[in-house]
């Protein structure tokens, strides 16, 4: 089967998380392909022309620095290769006034080859009323994204959590340690590869697996 | 205890970076005789995690020269409970009542964020009836009130004012109590779903929020008197936690503290979500940039919020027997739970329909509620305006019927950054102020 590189997430079989014989539904045989995110097209509608227009006519280097453009429920999101995020976001902030960022979320596909590890940076303009979500991936190999404490300074401890929970790590960071979880704690508690953790519980004689272990639709 | 020697009080050691002491309370005495004979001048105390003006388990470290805060850090992180990751282990309905336990404070903008979210993944937000965003309306507007009486209480409180503590959580009681007539719960109601409410106004409902609304309207009166013009009020609280305009844009800060440097920003306003266009309220401001102009917004949105309710009120009069859920049956669980006396539970009646008459309503039934819905794939970003400020939820799908990621971008979580820029260069006894004026929620900060 056709697999699709511009979606982060994998093809799925069956309709129970088990791999193995747990799956007695009958479902066992269904195959459902991964969504594809390809990038929009123009005209993206709402002020999204206006905003992707100025940022080309500000940033020669725009067709390197950009992968692509994706418009989706209503919302714009712009995919930033990560050596140009910093300049990216410098214009951003000045010319076209988002002055907020209101932080940085990171998110693991670990079937995103290369591309493991996406941060998500929703910005906001308050001179504007417009909203535009910056998106980096980098890969598990060499998660470094440029820090942007210097231009939004409130993203300090954003920019902290998304290093404690996914390993992420932001060059140029003040001080990029953990924040969340105690300091020697070892791993990144929101990877894929990191397992929800609990211990079976027995009641009256039956075991209740943890919910990470347990047989689930999907 | 009786082997115990003055000195096992306040003893100290010697490290690289200087002396450090233990106190444990009630030891002063011989700490204040070992760091006088002492050269060093900066001392640094660490305030928390445990410290009762810290709102919870907030630690922070101050470097002091005598009683200035010459560096003040927060370390957070104690109350980490992982809510993000476990949602991701559950399906999207139960997801309400997970993040309602992020701010505890106000759980129900937590849940109205997250379905606001989950609803743009589905693209059913132009389906929500009219009834369920007025309900939402309503609770947020209560929960607004509520979590303001716990800011404006215990701020006072931490500042030495007992009475107002014991005036605002007597309001606040009142709002309880409607959460509880309408969810069947005070806390952590899990009552905002993805595609409406949990259940319809209760029997009753609409007079119990006239009513009070009339009684907080009242009521709001002990405390505005007691504090707003009192001098010993206003001397811990004009001019302290100065923050302005251009700190807040470059810390991210939204809210009350934004608010109070006098720049108009709520999102009910700006971008209007479940209908708040449709209602007649202003945005409160001041611009003094201090604990006391954040205190006189909270103070004034309080009437705006109970204008709101008054007008909620008057829309669900019309609505009546109107649907609070979305038709689509495959997302909308079957039934409306139902109030009993122990509170909320099933729905005999639906149980007793599905078991009795209909196969086929059991089957459906049952697929909804082990298995849940599914939800196209993608990411969409959802925010409303807590009482804190910005609350926005990241949601990302992968087309199954759990989350793949869910992020809460908490208003206290960033706002708690501005500490050091508004408590450096202080008193000490100004710290205690600054805080309880960001009014962090420790529940929402680490999640």
């Amino acid at each position: 089967m056709e697999s699709n590189i511009n979606s982060p997430f994998a093809e799925q079989q069956g309709a129970f998380g088990t791999q193995t014989s747990g799956d007695t539904s009958g479902f066992g045989g269904v195959v459902k392909s991964a969504p594809t995110f390809g990038s929009s097209s123009r005209p993206f509608g709402s002020y999204f022309d206006d905003i992707a227009d100025n940022l080309e006519r500000a940033y020669s280097e725009f067709r390197d620095g950009i992968e692509k453009i994706v418009v989706d429920r209503g919302e714009l999101t712009i995919q930033v290769k990560a050596d140009h995020l910093l300049e990216i976001a410098q214009i951003l902030r000045d010319q076209l006034r988002f002055e907020y960022c209101l932080g940085v979320n990171g998110v693991h596909y670990p079937e995103d080859v290369n591309r493991e590890l996406h941060a998500v940076y929703p910005l906001l303009s308050m001179t504007n009323n417009q909203r535009v979500r910056l998106e980096v991936c980098v890969s598990d190999s060499n998660p470094h994204i440029p820090s942007l404490v210097s231009i939004y300074p409130g993203n300090n401890w954003h920019e902290r959590e998304t290093y404690d929970m996914f390993g992420i790590i932001f060059d140029g960071h003040p001080a990029l340690m953990r924040i969340l979880m105690p300091d020697d704690w070892q791993g990144h508690p929101q990877r894929k590869d990191y397992p929800l953790g609990g211990i079976p519980v027995e009641y009256k004689g039956a075991t209740t697996p943890p919910p990470s272990d347990r047989r689930s639709y999907r | 205890m009786s082997n115990f020697t003055e000195n096992d009080y306040a003893s100290s050691r010697q490290t690289t970076e200087g002396p450090i002491f233990d106190v444990t309370g009630g030891d002063w005495d011989s700490l204040v005789t070992e760091i006088g004979a002492s050269k060093e001048e900066r001392v640094v105390v660490n305030m928390g995690p445990q410290h009762p003006s810290t709102h919870g388990v907030l630690r922070i470290v101050l470097e002091l020269e005598g009683e200035t805060v010459k560096e003040a850090r927060a370390g957070i992180g104690y109350l980490h409970t992982g809510i993000e990751k476990t949602t991701e282990f559950r399906n999207w309905t139960q997801g309400t009542t997970l993040v309602t336990r992020m701010d505890y404070l106000a759980p129900i903008f937590n849940e109205t964020a997250y379905c606001l979210a989950v609803e743009k993944l589905l693209n059913i937000t132009d389906q929500i009836p009219e009834k369920a965003q007025v309900i939402r309306v309503m609770m947020m507007e209560f929960n607004r009130i509520s979590s303001h009486m716990v800011a404006l209480g215990t701020g006072a409180l931490e500042l030495g004012a007992l009475s107002p503590m014991i005036f605002a959580f007597r309001e606040r009681e009142k709002v309880l109590d409607i959460f509880e007539m309408f969810s069947g719960l005070r806390m952590n109601m899990a009552y905002i779903r993805p595609g409406g409410v949990a259940q319809d106004v209760p029997e009753g409902g609409i007079e119990k929020v006239r009513e009070t609304v009339k009684y907080l309207r009242e009521n709001f009166k002990d405390n505005s008197t007691l504090l707003i013009g009192n001098s010993i009020w206003i001397a811990r609280t004009k001019g302290i936690g100065y923050l302005d305009l251009a700190g807040c844009t470059a810390l991210g800060i939204t809210g009350p503290v934004l608010r109070a440097t006098g720049l108009p920003w709520d999102l009910r306003k700006t971008q209007p979500y479940c209908g708040y266009e449709n209602y007649d309220f202003d945005v409160v401001t001041t611009d003094t940039a201090d604990v006391y102009g954040r205190f006189l917004v909270r103070m004034n949105e309080l009437e705006q919020s109970l204008r709101i309710i008054e007008q909620c009120a008057d829309k669900l009069e019309k609505l009546e027997k109107a649907p609070v859920m979305v038709a689509d049956k495959k997302i909308a669980w079957p039934a409306q739970l139902s109030v009993g006396s122990d509170g909320m539970g099933n729905s005999l009646e639906h149980i007793r329909q599905i078991m009795g008459t209909s196969m086929e309503s059991l089957i459906h039934h049952f697929k909804l509620v082990t298995e849940g819905f599914r939800v196209p794939a993608g990411q969409a970003y959802a925010a409303v305006e807590s009482p804190r400020g910005e609350t926005g939820v990241h949601a990302v799908s992968d087309g199954g019927t759990r989350p793949y990621r869910i992020h809460f971008r908490e208003p206290s979580f960033n706002n708690l950054q501005s500490v050091a820029a508004m408590c450096e260069g202080s008193m000490i006894a100004d710290i205690i102020g600054a805080i309880a004026s960001i009014d962090p929620v420790m529940g929402g900060v680490d999640r």
